[in-house]
């Protein structure tokens, strides 16, 4: 009876995945209201819970996908992946007033361009002084602090080693799960209450992946904005990492 | 029908990839280029165009609503299936460009929050659900 079970469970991985994400869903809620009387919000639990699993998934199976790496529950990856996120995201656009957007569009823009350049710096200052200090490494290590594509996009594009290129996957990865931490506790610290703010935060806080649930967990309302802004974080970064910021390393260190 | 409004999300979706797709290569650039952010700029603009001809019935808005709303518990998916060892597994140098990164990122927005003027609210929004 067990290994019936089983096998449906895995045949519908989809299904399950639906299941299994509804569970944890109810969960964060239960603890959203008991643990903080409904102040923390329900999916900032959620996405925590989330990461939790995705760690005992990885520790128990060796594997790169979290809790997906399960055959089990292998239709996580499907849920959660690209297509399925990006369509998700998408629709949230029906919710944008376009006005309210418009008016945040420039400074919407300056800080996508911060949101490329700040991190970068800070990111190849901490792998010069880690001791990786020339103009590739640098680079490579201070584009993955923009964003976990943006690091290894730069790097093969330029010539970076293995190592150094996991180093600056490993450096995005890190930050979008301190964003999708972070965000909700400092969320009144950044002041993300109206739809400019959250645009504003879309450009600097890059990674679609850390912004989107970052904001879901702060205020649902917020994602469309955010996530307007920074899914260009991505492609701005990308042009600009093996190009113009690769220069000026280089120019900056010599070879 | 409500499959019409959920049609319509996947063109928008498609539409936007290739057009962010094209814009990659016309850049020399190795990736999308703002295919997501495009696709949201085509559902807005053809939102508000199919709404002025009366061609969007509450059926068809329906077709999108549900995926707009599915969108929580696909992050939570998708959180559930991030390299989170990986993550931990990168040492200082990745913890240390990642943390300074993101603490300079926040001040920046506290900063550039609090500057100009804010005349943006939500308080139009149309309602989502409950969480």
């Amino acid at each position: 009876m067990f290994e019936a079970l089983q096998k449906e469970l895995t045949a519908n991985g989809l299904v399950t995945a639906f299941l299994v994400v509804g569970i944890v869903m109810w969960l964060s809620v239960q603890l959203s209201r008991l643990l903080t009387r409904g102040r923390v919000h329900g999916s900032a639990f959620a996405v925590f819970i989330g990461l939790g699993l995705a760690w005992i998934g990885g520790v128990m199976t060796g594997g790169q996908k979290g809790l997906a790496d399960f055959p089990l529950l292998a239709g996580l990856g499907l849920m959660g992946g690209a297509m399925l996120r990006d369509f998700a995201i998408v629709a949230t656009a029906f919710e944008v007033q376009p006005g309210e957007a418009r008016k945040a569009g420039l400074i919407g823009a300056v800080s996508l361009l911060l949101g490329t350049v700040l991190p970068f710096i800070i990111g190849a200052l901490v792998a010069r002084s880690a001791g990786y200090t020339d103009a590739i490494s640098m680079t490579t290590i201070g584009a993955g602090a923009v964003t976990y594509i943006v690091g290894p996009v730069t790097g093969a594009a330029i010539g970076a080693s293995s190592d150094v290129i996991a180093l600056s996957i490993a450096t995005g990865v890190v930050k979008a799960v301190m964003v999708m931490i972070g965000t909700p506790l400092l969320a009144r610290f950044m002041g993300l209450k109206t739809p400019r703010s959250a645009m504003i935060f879309g450009g600097l806080a890059g990674t679609v992946s850390g912004v989107s649930a970052g904001l879901a967990a702060t205020d649902r309302r917020l994602v469309p904005y955010g996530a307007l802004i920074a899914t260009f974080h991505t492609g701005v970064g990308c042009l600009l990492g093996p190009s113009l910021l690769y220069f000026a390393t280089r120019a900056l260190v010599g070879g | 029908m409500i499959i019409y409004g959920t049609a319509l999300l996947a063109f928008c979706h498609l539409a936007g990839l290739f057009l962010g797709d094209l814009l990659g290569s016309a850049l020399g650039v190795k990736s999308n280029v703002g295919g997501v952010g495009i696709a949201m700029l085509l559902l807005i603009v053809l939102r508000l165009y199919l709404h002025r001809k009366g061609w969007l019935p509450k059926e068809t808005e329906a077709g999108v609503g549900f995926w707009g709303a599915m969108y929580i518990p696909v992050v939570v998916a998708m959180a559930a299936t991030q390299n989170v060892v990986a993550a931990v597994k990168g040492g200082p140098v990745a913890l240390l460009a990642a943390f300074g990164a993101f603490v300079v990122c926040v001040l920046v927005i506290a900063l550039l929050v609090r500057s100009g003027r804010d005349d943006t609210s939500l308080e139009h929004a149309p309602h989502v659900g409950e969480v």
